[in-house]
């Protein structure tokens, strides 16, 4: 008998999936977002392996080469240094996904307690939260930042610390909000008429039912913790060289515009296609996750 | 089994920036009993204190003044552990089927939930939970099958006789049932009300059942109260109700009643 | 002369994940001036996508019409354009809807939307306003605010020159009802369709507001489609009713010779549903089974799975016979009975 009831929570999974991938493919932008989030990812996790000049990677110079056009050696040309363009937007990549994917999962996590918390608790515990996170929400996030990398001193993790403690006040915005809705549920009343605990009630009923909001601003938010962590990068605070990042090479080429624009336009548009492709994925997202809308 | 005894239930003032809205009394000495095995409807409009009244019984909600007893127990003076036992013993059905379940959890999850809970009292290991479940879908109608499926597989009346399995999860005596039937179609709403009356014999349960229609409440209920602003206008055997209304109310409620019959 | 609305053989299909859904197919009905049309059935059963379609108010796509015809005083409405179907809209046609909350706007005076709809009503019929056409702005708006409050008083609205310039929070769920019925006569259309208008009401307010309807008909000479899932209500207010299931109307005519013979094996399963005065504890007969897939709808009779009377001859589409004058049922079994 057990086994039975096992198969049938397969297939309904199975036609859930279903379900949801053909919601996702009525719309050919999320399509094609979720294509360029693929290969964002593709290169996250091989784009040092596949780089053509791995030595350019690790810091390799090739001073007779410099700046020469596109070309089949160089599909991307090469730098100041005589790196190959297209090596360093590869390699690039990790970088930019990992630091926004860092700064996203922190501000949510901190974000989702939060807000939940005050949503859930109300009184003086959602004054005292939600005052302290509209605080933080007046800091600009580059400013903060700065101010972090001053004291903690730059690299990578502190980097990452200082966008997500500007970050995380959108999602207890986003998450209090959603729970407060949840609250009124009918299925949160039938939940405590059935003796829940108010854990369980947080846990088990509000807090799965707004997953989809979050995760979508997630997909969203990728795209703009990228850019912020490469904006950082522009401005000398982020991460250092030779590590390759985007927002460093971006402000390395912006002194040899327009006559070498290679050099700044790949690592732009490695940039702009992550940032669009998440975009578009979360607006496919938000169209799949809403329970609500199922047809 | 049930005793509400002069509960009133008013609304404070409340002071806002643009002057202070008056108290509302939401319920004004309501009295009424409910002895076990029969059912009891209440009916009312919207905005009668039906939903109030609820609340009160579910301990959702704490009567102004008054007090209610359950078994000869004073709702007001549970503790916290007696106060979860008596969950167990007081279920309710909502109206809205589409809205009383939670989205996320699968019809065994749902099902199951309330016996997780009260598993101090019921004793269920997991996989007699997951039996005992199975169990109560084929009692309400539905079968194994539908164990792993989501609400939103289901139709209104499938949905709502999940809420059912729900309520009867605990092993209730008494079931608040709110309108249980006024968001289904009338044929599913007969095959519900069939299968209330059915589980009524086959487990010795107590109903509150609380409607705005009249044709439901006559044909399950053994006594009527009608509620109008917060007071009770009206009780007695249903028959005598529906055949001689004595309140000026429950003459104009009836008399506005939809029944289906040929015109003149 | 073309009958008020005459619906023919309209079939309608909404796509969707599982394929294309024929959710209306073969609905045939004519209602004149004077007749007030219950059309009844229970979820899904495609009553409110007629009304809908009637008004052209269905998206298309998802939905696409396959096949039939809407004629409105002869004129088939399915083939008009956007621009022309509009000036039908609120002129020819008027709407009510279920939720008298949702549908007026609440950061609007009534009277503000009433003068809209007048205004807009006018632009193509001046006679609406008692104005001639070349009549100035400002005598238009002062003539379209007589009219709200002439009809706001006209739908039993208490004072309703003062009550006109009020917002809709102000008023109660059966006044704004009365508001709704108020906006969409101002058009003084020959047609009503509203969509199960009393649902969200309380009983002793929607006998109230079911009496006014009646009395619109005579007053107004329309013709009203009521679409609702109470056979009560139909009772109470109708002169004709046609029962759907899964998308067909199995049985029409005049509500006394219905109610009193029911023919149609679903219409007398829908009857013996309801919870009425003489039915014992125990004995209402829900109806078994569950409304047809309408991806893959059984072929010819829709109800035939859940039917007592299924013969093998009903998996023809079912021919319509007249029962009596005027009442039509479509189930052949019935009518070899009624002949035998």
């Amino acid at each position: 008998m057990i086994e039975r009831h096992l198969s049938n929570k397969r297939s309904a999974r199975a036609e859930a999936l279903r379900r949801a991938f053909y919601r996702f493919r009525q719309s050919r932008l999320s399509l094609i977002g979720a294509a360029m989030v693929a290969t964002v990812v593709f290169f996250t996790l091989f784009g040092a392996v596949l780089a053509p000049f791995p030595e350019h990677v690790d810091g390799g110079v090739d001073t007779s080469n410099r700046f020469s056009a596109p070309s089949l050696a160089h599909p991307f040309g090469t730098n100041e240094l005589g790196q190959d363009v297209l090596s360093l937007v590869m390699a690039g990549t990790p970088v930019s996904v990992s630091a926004g994917f860092a700064v996203v999962f922190i501000g949510s996590v901190l974000g989702v307690i939060v807000g939940a918390l005050a949503g859930f608790n109300g009184g003086w515990i959602d004054d005292v939260l939600m005052r302290f996170s509209d605080l933080m929400l007046t800091l600009p996030s580059l400013i903060l930042a700065m101010a972090v990398a001053a004291a903690l001193g730059p690299g990578f993790g502190n980097m990452i610390i200082a966008i997500a403690l500007a970050w995380w006040p959108g999602y207890a915005r986003l998450v209090r909000g959603e729970v407060l809705q949840a609250r009124e549920e009918v299925y949160v009343a039938a939940a405590r008429a059935i003796g829940a605990s108010p854990f369980r009630v947080l846990f088990r009923h509000i807090l799965p039912n707004i997953v989809s909001p979050v995760i979508v601003k997630m997909s969203l938010d990728m795209g703009f913790a990228i850019l912020t962590v490469a904006a950082l990068g522009f401005i000398g605070i982020g991460v250092r060289p030779p590590t390759p990042e985007w927002g460093t090479q971006l402000s390395i080429a912006r002194s040899y515009m327009p006559d070498f624009w290679w050099t700044a336009v790949f690592p732009g548009l490695a940039m702009f296609m992550a940032v669009f492709g998440f975009n578009l994925l979360g607006d496919g997202l938000r169209d799949v996750l809403d329970p609500r809308a199922r047809r | 089994m049930l005793e509400i005894e002069n509960v009133s239930r008013t609304f404070p003032a409340r002071r806002g920036l643009f002057g202070s809205t008056g108290g509302v009394r939401a319920l004004n000495q309501v009295n009424l009993s409910v002895s076990k095995g029969e059912s009891l409807g209440l009916v009312g409009e919207s905005g009668s204190g039906k939903t109030t009244l609820t609340r009160q019984i579910l301990r959702l909600d704490t009567p102004t003044s008054g007090r209610i007893l359950f078994e000869g127990q004073d709702m007001a003076k549970l503790g916290p552990a007696a106060l979860r036992a008596l969950r167990a013993r007081v279920q309710i059905v909502f109206q809205d089927p589409y809205a009383s379940l939670n989205p996320r959890m699968s019809v065994h999850d749902i099902v199951t939930e309330p016996m997780l809970i009260h598993r101090g009292k019921l004793g269920l290991d997991r996989r007699q939970r997951t039996d005992r479940a199975a169990e109560l879908l084929e009692l309400v109608g539905l079968g194994p099958q539908h164990l792993y499926r989501h609400p939103h597989e289901f139709s209104g009346g499938q949905r709502q006789r999940i809420c059912i399995a729900r309520a009867l999860a605990p092993g209730p005596s008494l079931l608040l049932l709110d309108e249980p039937t006024s968001a289904l179609d009338v044929s599913v709403q007969a095959q519900v009300l069939n299968l209330l009356i059915d589980l009524q014999e086959r487990l010795g349960l107590t109903y509150f059942f609380i409607s705005h229609d009249l044709g439901v409440i006559r044909y399950i209920c053994d006594r009527v109260a009608i509620i109008f602003q917060g007071e009770i206008k009206e009780e007695g055997r249903t028959q005598q109700i529906f055949d001689a209304p004595k309140s000026e109310y429950a003459r104009s409620l009836l008399a506005a009643m939809p029944e289906v019959r040929v015109p003149d | 002369m073309a009958s008020l609305l005459e619906i023919r053989d309209l079939h309608l299909s909404m796509h969707s994940f599982e394929g294309a859904a024929k959710v209306l197919s073969g609905v045939t009905l004519s209602v004149e001036k004077g007749q007030i049309w219950g059309l009844v059935g229970e979820t899904g059963c495609g009553k409110s996508l007629t009304g809908l379609s009637v008004s052209r108010l269905v998206r298309t796509p998802p939905a696409e019409y396959t096949r039939g015809k809407i004629l409105l005083n002869g004129t088939d409405v399915l083939t008009l354009d956007e621009p022309r179907m509009r000036a039908l809209r609120g002129r020819r046609i008027g709407m009510i809807f279920q939720d008298p909350t949702t549908n007026l706007n609440p950061s609007f005076r009534i009277s503000t939307q009433l003068i809209d709809v007048a205004l807009a009503a006018a632009r193509h019929d001046s006679k609406i306003l008692g104005l001639p056409a070349t009549a100035g702005r400002w005598a238009r708006r002062q003539a379209a605010r007589r009219l709200a409050i002439d009809m706001l008083t006209e739908v039993g609205i208490p004072d309703a020159a003062t009550r006109v310039d009020d917002y809709p929070h102000q008023f109660s769920g059966g006044m704004r009802q009365r508001v709704l019925i108020a906006m969409a006569l101002v058009g003084q259309p020959d047609l009503l369709i509203a969509d199960e208008p009393t649902t969200a009401l309380d009983v002793s307010v929607q006998a109230q507001i079911l009496d006014l309807l009646k009395q619109m008909v005579t007053v107004h000479d329309m013709g009203v489609v009521l679409i609702t899932h109470n056979l009560g209500v139909v009772a109470q207010t109708c002169t004709h009713v046609a029962v759907m299931y899964a998308g067909a109307i199995v049985e029409k005519g005049p509500i006394r010779a219905v109610l009193t013979d029911p023919a149609h094996p679903y219409t007398k399963a829908l009857m013996q549903a309801i919870p009425r005065r003489d039915v014992a504890r125990g004995a209402l007969q829900g109806l078994p089974g569950a409304v047809p897939n309408l991806v893959q709808p059984p072929a010819g009779c829709r109800f035939a799975p859940r039917c007592i009377l299924a013969q093998p001859s009903c998996s023809k589409v079912p021919a319509e016979h007249e029962r009596a004058a005027g009442h039509l049922v479509a189930c052949p079994v019935v009518q070899a009975a009624h002949h035998a």
